[in-house]
């Protein structure tokens, strides 16, 4: 069903994180991180750092804290069997260390439709700041439904 | 790690080879991102969905490509990072990591990023804009 265009513009909830260095230190092990400054506390102070560095793209795990963090997807008519994730961008304003607390604020930017309706797009992009307001990351996501009823 | 005066446009960072992706892998990287889609996860749900098996998070690819980075600047330098899925990457799947200079702009490059299989599938593409800039 088409997402209606009203909801640009809407805000969603604000997730508020704090980094717990065990979880920076997981998601650099699983993610292959080569520096040992993601993951051993040690390495982090040899190098001058005040704490396990947020790694480039875990900011985007913020959002999925929340217990079901696909409903304003859903709530939007959407069928999540449809929806592929198709870019996702980060632009980086500051850093952040284990023990910071983050906020992410999300918020729809952009609806569109590409072949007659076929793909739909959604933009949400999420203001990640310290807690204090000072900026972090911006993040932008588009993600892409098919309509499989809709013939391209 | 890279210096602004050994950088020009074509310079190439060095690769980043990743191990096979197991369902380990996987698990774990749901674990730790917390994007527990079972897509990704749960074999069976996979095949209700018509698809042979499950496949990688693409968020896994793209972190990655930050592993990539940060093994060529600190990261406090990494300005922006785009990508575009292009491809999925099934378990089992062997990801390399490239990524070239495209453009110098003043003491900012532009790196034209990818995520390639063994099988040569392009699963990723995107860029990255990094100040090269000694520390004032």
């Amino acid at each position: 069903m088409p997402i209606d265009d009203s909801v640009k513009g809407t805000r969603l909830p604000s997730v508020t994180m704090t980094l717990e260095a065990g979880r920076l230190a997981s998601f650099a092990g699983a993610t292959g991180q080569p520096d040992p400054v993601y993951r051993d506390p040690l390495a982090a102070r040899n190098a001058g750092l005040p704490g396990l560095p947020v790694p480039p793209t875990f900011l985007f795990a913020i959002e999925l804290e929340q217990p079901d963090p696909f409903a304003w997807l859903t709530g939007l008519g959407v069928d999540l069997r449809w929806v592929l994730h198709g870019e996702q961008a980060f632009t980086y304003h500051a850093m952040a260390y284990s023990g910071n607390t983050l906020v992410a604020s999300p918020q729809i930017a952009d609806v569109y439709r590409k072949k007659g309706g076929a793909l739909q797009f959604v933009v949400k992009r999420t203001a990640v700041t310290h807690v204090d307001g000072s900026p972090v990351a911006d993040l932008d996501s588009v993600i892409v439904v098919r309509e499989p009823e809709v013939t391209s | 790690m890279s210096v602004l005066s050994e950088v020009r446009v074509g310079t190439e960072l060095p690769p980043l080879r990743l191990p096979a992706i197991s369902r380990t892998t996987l698990a774990l990287f749901a674990g730790a991102s917390g994007d527990h889609n079972p897509i990704h996860i749960d074999l069976d749900v996979a095949r209700s969905a018509g698809l042979d098996d499950v496949f990688a998070h693409g968020m896994l690819s793209m972190a990655y490509l930050g592993g990539l980075l940060t093994g060529w600047a600190p990261q406090e330098r990494i300005r922006s990072l785009r990508v575009r899925f292009a491809a999925v990457t099934p378990v089992h799947g062997e990801p390399t990591c490239t990524g070239r200079v495209v453009a110098l702009a003043g003491t900012v490059a532009t790196v034209e990023l990818a995520v390639t299989l063994a099988d040569g599938t392009v699963t990723l593409t995107g860029e990255a804009t990094v100040d090269l800039a000694p520390e004032s």
